[in-house]
């Protein structure tokens, strides 16, 4: 059930995603860093999320006025105080409903 | 210090962790599913997509791997189109070494294997100093999840309702907005501003670059112009 030639890709996708996750939390040591390349590193999370949402979500859906929609319906959510789990299902069944209202 | 009761904070904080990975592992499904799925039509055994999952753990890779399968692309260019994907993740492990509370090599060792751009957004956002029991609990929350539906995926994924499947595609978006949006509300506009620019200039880089070297000129051109711009009288941002 295992090709040999596969097993040995896997296994250096393997190494080649884990040592850069390792590395920098391993060996640095960010003791003697300056304070604004420390602050920018405490920063990183906003950015990265921000990246991450856009503009990728234009694309999560078929059509573009549901992506948004979505993002719209998770924004308010979020903004309400909702805990995570509830803006992810909230935002699933809103759009699933959406579908069957249009389609 | 007594021993057994540090034990006892490390086991809090793991079963924390693993119910704050929750929102990741419901949004991994959809994900996880669709790269089962893919992975057989691509010719992968059950065992080898199982595989990848278990030991790889990371989506967008995993995707572009099937995808060069498809293609007949030799295993050396996967593997290092994988490392150049992934390269991202040294950005995310650096910042999240900051926020980290203290703890052995081998711990953080062992939790860095989970870190992907979800277990790193869902544990970085939690205030600091992070426990490494609360990310280890995060990453297995979102490996569980990800590892059982791939093999779900593979045999299965043609019986999802394709309109919920088509409507989960959103879920991980909605997981990022909702880790964003309580920190717009709490640290005001100088986030949704930096969240922002790193998203137009995302945008921008996509036009020239592949995603994960995107993700990381984006990630670092803002926090450039964010320190240039604002961030220079600010406190360290938590």
């Amino acid at each position: 059930m295992l090709n040999e030639a596969i097993f040995w890709m896997i296994i250096g996708m393997a190494v080649v995603t884990y040592i850069p996750r390792m590395l920098p939390l391993t060996i640095l040591s960010t003791e003697g860093w300056p304070e604004w390349l420390r602050r920018m590193l405490g920063r990183v999370p906003y950015a990265v999320l921000g990246a991450l949402i856009f503009p990728g979500i234009l694309y999560a859906m078929d059509s573009l006025l549901l992506s948004v929609a979505g993002g719209a319906a998770a924004v308010v959510l979020a903004w309400r105080g909702a805990p995570l789990l509830v803006v992810v299902a909230g935002t699933i069944l809103l759009l699933t409903a959406l579908q069957f209202m249009i389609g | 210090m007594d021993v057994v009761h540090n034990e006892k904070i490390e086991q809090g904080s793991v079963i924390q962790g693993l119910t704050a990975g929750v929102p990741i592992a419901f949004g991994y499904m959809p994900v996880a599913i669709t790269f089962g799925l893919l992975a057989g039509s691509t010719g992968l055994t059950a065992v080898e997509a199982v595989l990848m999952s278990m030991l790889v753990f990371a989506g967008a890779a995993q995707y572009m791997a099937i995808s060069m399968i498809a293609v007949s692309a030799g295993a050396l260019e996967i593997v290092a189109a994988t490392f150049i994907v992934n390269l991202r993740h040294l950005l995310m492990s650096a910042s999240i070494h900051e926020r980290t509370a203290p703890s052995s090599k081998k711990g953080r060792a062992f939790f860095s294997f989970f870190l992907t751009d979800e277990v790193f957004a869902v544990s970085s956002v939690a205030d600091a100093p992070v426990k490494p029991g609360y990310i280890l609990g995060v990453g297995v929350s979102a490996y569980g999840s990800w590892v059982g539906f791939t093999g779900i995926g593979y045999f299965t994924g043609e019986l999802l309702p394709a309109v919920l499947q088509e409507s989960m595609g959103i879920a991980l978006y909605a997981l990022f907005i909702a880790l964003l949006v309580p920190s717009i509300k709490q640290a005001g506009r100088s986030i949704l501003l930096l969240a922002l620019t790193a998203g137009l200039s995302n945008w921008l880089y996509l036009q020239l670059l592949d995603t994960g070297w995107a993700l990381m000129a984006a990630s670092v051109t803002s926090l450039l112009l964010y320190e240039l711009f604002i961030g220079k009288g600010e406190a360290h941002a938590e």
